[in-house]
């Protein structure tokens, strides 16, 4: 089968649409924008539905109806959009509707720039708005995994009723790579809990208030239920070179693509040095690291943000093993040099050569 | 014999509420549970309880949705049109209503009322105006009277502090797409009967679909207004009238055609949809690349020069020789202030970072960029010099460099913009990096202007004779 | 005969019906009803017309209901 040169947010919609997404609402922002121009031009291309909304809050209410009538619905957007549609998360998460938003993430805070950042993590992996909710987060390095999971993203919010967020950053969301357009082609199935506008669905209701505080407790019992069996079922990771490394990187995104590229580098350099990539950021490949822990290693948990995923390597990591915090700000990316060069200083102070 | 009973679009009990329950959560006098009575009433006469969908609001009547015996959501604060529209659009023959209050549509939801309007989303507005915030205590709306006390304006409310009251009819009027646009109020019994007849007809023309319906009613707030019941509805005649006129804005009588919809494709699905994702331009593998060594590229020039599209075509033509391939723009600001530059990796292995820090071939199309990158480049690599329209020479004497009559040899075969197509040609030929027949066969397929394909061809020739003339084909 | 049927513990007694009857066919009665409002009644044997008003004003959910007379329907 052929392959398709594609920006990241290209691969994003044809995810999508293999992955039975039927509506798309969403506000333009770099370096997000293409996701849009590609499903204006595929989802009305193939009969389905586009539409810009007047702002991220309206697009994301726009999901919550969409969704609720039963559809298989998407939004993207970059941090300061989904910062606006932090809102409407947190009411999908109350009403249990399933909906995949991507957030390509560019450098804040406020209007900040459009080059990477990985400072929306605490935002989408956390959840970000009020209430007790999580979202399943994937994290794609390269134009074939944004395709991969956003597909992939749909069964998974209709499976758990939740949303899915692909957190992603400008480079990915930017970078042409061949992408294979193959696999499984899903669409989504008729939802018992959903409003069709008919008679016989008119019985449900989708909603996020309970006034009783007990129901209510009950309802955030629920959720934490199914956010468990998420931790148990979904998480994802992988590895490159961690047997027996040293040094690990716990890295994802761009970040993760660098850092492989350190790996090379380090162990030709003789240093036994391996990345632990996760690519699922909601659950954290929590029990992998502490495997990890229980060798004598350093790890670096290597981020364009000020320590958020850091936070996360290190309470995985329970004290065991130094984590070192490689992180960057504002747009800047590292170079691979200026990583490696880091590790050998880090080592060296740690007495581990 | 019953002539006027609870409507058949109420549930008998409200089971939402209480078990058993029968009463609303309404206050004495309120006027959100007589317009809910005329909209079931009205539901059950156009035959349409079944398919219709309820959006509740936040406010009073947040929890419309006890007493409609019809799909219901429940909306956050001022979004019900934006869900309304999400509905909308998945269920084509569902009756939408967005049920909202003063502070919901007026307030905090401006936005999404406007746009959906503007959008003439074939759904009803019912908008329930008694200028004050309910289910918050008594707060200032932003319909509230000038000079009107609430909690939050104790000495009365100021234009010039607090602002007017917002006529939202008047808004809706002003924008071109709404079919129906009436205000009417609960002040006195005729009142209730209009109102009665403004809400079916809300309904009707949507039932039609002709579009967007917005009925405005003027309601009262007994409690909040610290009034009994009577007396509220003695102030909406005296005092709210006045302010808010009541009248029919607009009326696109039957007859006129409703807003034309523009035809949906037919939809695309498993096969014929992976066809249409995977294009035309889907990169079927040719040869085996020859490729000696990793390349990391730099292509840079103003934006125009087609650095962009080189980067583009190179990958492709990478992948159509079993290479893995990454392209990473400049993007953005950056591009459209006039530099352009791309970074291609073209590899046997997994490509790492796609960030070129250090190329070991550099395209420079013009002089910014030859001045910006020729430091970065890796001892023993490639300097590419579009000698065109750069006069100066490399300085450094551990890389090869290359002059190429670029955008000279490209004017000759026709076509100036396809300066980068000999920039590309002669850095492949002379690095054997892909084949020739490569670049001709994916030409067709990725020139858009099909006249272009042939002058493009001849340009290649010509790039490639320009090196044999050179004596740098090793052939 | 018509008139209007008024569930005494569906009324909030708020007066609405009362003020509204154009021919002035309910009083507010003295008792207290379950909810805890004083609530509306019909006086039997008013001139009721069946004419709905009441209904049509009335805030809460089929706290009135309107039978009119089959002979005058007819008549």
């Amino acid at each position: 089968m052929g392959k398709r040169l594609m920006k990241g947010n290209e691969a994003v919609v044809h995810g999508a649409l293999m992955g039975g997404a039927t509506h798309f609402f969403g506000y333009p922002i770099t370096p997000a924008s293409e996701i849009a121009h590609g499903a204006a031009q595929y989802f009305n291309g193939s009969g389905r539905f586009f539409l810009q909304a007047e702002s991220e809050v309206s697009a994301v209410n726009m999901l919550y109806g969409a969704a609720g009538a039963g559809a298989r619905v998407m939004t993207a957007s970059s941090g300061p959009g989904f910062a606006l549609m932090s809102e409407g998360l947190s009411y999908l998460a109350g009403a249990e509707l399933p909906a995949v938003l991507v957030d390509v993430q560019r450098a804040g805070p406020g209007l900040g720039n459009i080059w990477p950042e990985q400072s929306d993590y605490n935002m989408v992996v956390k959840g970000g708005g009020h209430g007790n909710y999580r979202n399943l987060v994937y994290a794609p390095y390269s134009a074939q995994e944004m395709c991969d999971f956003t597909r992939k993203a749909f069964d998974m919010a209709d499976r758990y009723r939740m949303t899915v967020c692909i957190l992603t950053d400008a480079y990915v969301g930017q970078m042409m790579e061949p992408v294979e357009l193959s696999g499984e082609m899903t669409e989504g199935e008729k939802k018992p809990w959903a409003v069709y506008g008919d008679g016989e669905s008119k019985k449900n209701l989708i909603t996020s208030i309970f006034m009783d505080p007990v129901l209510l407790e009950q309802h955030n019992r629920h959720l934490q239920e199914k956010y468990s069996r998420v931790e148990q079922e979904c998480v994802e990771y992988e590895e490159y070179w961690t047997q027996e490394a040293d040094f690990i990187f716990v890295a994802y995104g761009i970040t993760a693509r660098i850092c492989m590229s350190a790996v090379d580098q380090l162990r030709s350099r003789g240093i036994q040095a391996g990345l632990l990539r996760p690519k699922t950021l909601y659950p954290f490949p929590v029990k992998q690291i502490r495997k990890l822990c229980s060798r004598n290693i350093t790890l670096a948990a290597a981020e364009l943000s000020n320590g958020m995923m850091a936070d996360d390597v290190r309470l995985a990591a329970e004290g065991k093993v130094p984590v070192l915090h490689y992180g960057w700000l504002g747009g800047v990316i590292p170079t691979v040099d200026e990583i490696t060069d880091r590790v050998v200083r880090d080592l060296e102070k740690g007495g581990k050569l | 014999m019953i002539k006027h009973a609870k409507s058949k679009a109420l549930y008998d009990t409200f089971e939402r509420k209480g078990t058993g329950q029968k009463v609303s959560h309404y206050c004495p006098g309120c006027g959100h549970g007589t317009v809910h009575n005329l909209i079931a009433e009205a539901l059950v006469d156009l035959g349409i309880t079944d398919r219709t969908v309820f959006m509740s609001p936040v406010g009073c009547s947040v929890f419309a949705y006890y007493y409609f015996d019809v799909g219901n959501f429940q909306c956050a604060h001022g979004r019900a049109p934006a869900v309304a529209t999400g509905v909308r659009r998945v269920l084509e023959n569902a009756v939408v209503i967005s049920y909202q209050g003063d502070g919901d549509l007026a307030g905090i939801g401006t936005a999404e009322i406007l746009h959906a309007a503007n959008r003439g989303e074939n759904i009803t507005v019912f908008f329930v105006n008694n200028a004050i915030y309910g289910m918050t205590g008594g707060q200032m709306a932003p319909t509230t009277l000038v000079g009107q006390k609430t909690l939050t304006t104790p000495a009365g409310r100021s234009l010039t502090r607090d602002g007017g009251p917002i006529g939202m009819a008047e808004v809706m009027n002003a924008l071109k797409t709404p079919v129906y646009i009436e205000r009417v109020s609960l002040g006195t019994p005729q009142g209730v009967m209009k109102t009665r007849k403004a809400v079916k007809r809300g309904l009707s023309y949507q039932v039609e679909k002709r579009g967007f319906s917005f009925v405005e009613i003027l309601s009262p707030c007994p409690i909040n207004w610290k009034m009994d019941p009577g007396s509220s509805r003695k102030w909406i005649t005296e005092h709210l009238e006045p302010v808010f006129p009541v009248q029919k804005f607009r009326d696109v009588q039957s007859g006129t055609a409703a807003p034309e919809v523009p035809k949906q494709p037919k939809v695309l699905k498993g096969k014929a949809l992976l066809k249409m994702l995977q294009g035309e331009s889907a990169i079927t593998e040719l040869t085996e690349s020859a490729m000696k060594e990793d390349q990391f590229v730099k292509i840079a020039g103003f934006g125009g020069q087609g650095v962009l599209s080189a980067g583009m075509f190179l990958a492709k033509g990478a992948i159509a020789e079993g290479l893995n391939a990454s392209w990473l723009p400049s993007y953005g600001p950056e591009m459209r202030g006039g530099k352009a530059y791309a970074s291609v990796i073209l590899s046997r292995k997994q490509i790492g970072s796609p960030v070129v820090e250090k190329p070991n071939v550099l395209l420079a199309m013009n002089l910014p960029s030859l001045l910006a990158f020729e430091e970065d480049v890796q001892p023993g690599g490639v300097i590419l010099v579009n000698s065109s329209i750069i006069d100066r020479k490399v300085t450094r004497d551990d890389v090869t460099a290359l002059y190429v009559p670029a955008s000279d040899i490209a004017k000759s075969g026709g076509l100036i913009a396809a300066s980068n197509m000999v920039m590309l040609t002669v850095y492949l030929a002379y690095t054997g990096t892909l084949q020739v027949e490569t670049i001709k066969k994916m030409i067709p397929q990725n020139v858009k202007r099909k006249e272009h394909v042939e002058k493009n061809l001849a340009i290649v020739d010509a790039s490639i004779a320009y090196l044999k003339e050179q004596g740098l084909l090793k052939t | 005969m018509n008139y209007a049927k008024i569930d005494p513990n569906l009324c909030k007694g708020c007066r609405v019906c009362i003020n509204s009857c154009p021919k002035h066919c309910i009083l507010l009665g003295d008792s207290i009803n379950e909810i805890g409002y004083q609530y509306a009644q019909f006086v039997p044997g008013s001139p009721c017309t069946a004419c709905g008003i009441c209904f049509y004003v009335c805030p809460e959910f089929g706290a009135v209901t309107v039978f009119k007379d089959e002979e005058d329907a007819n008549g």
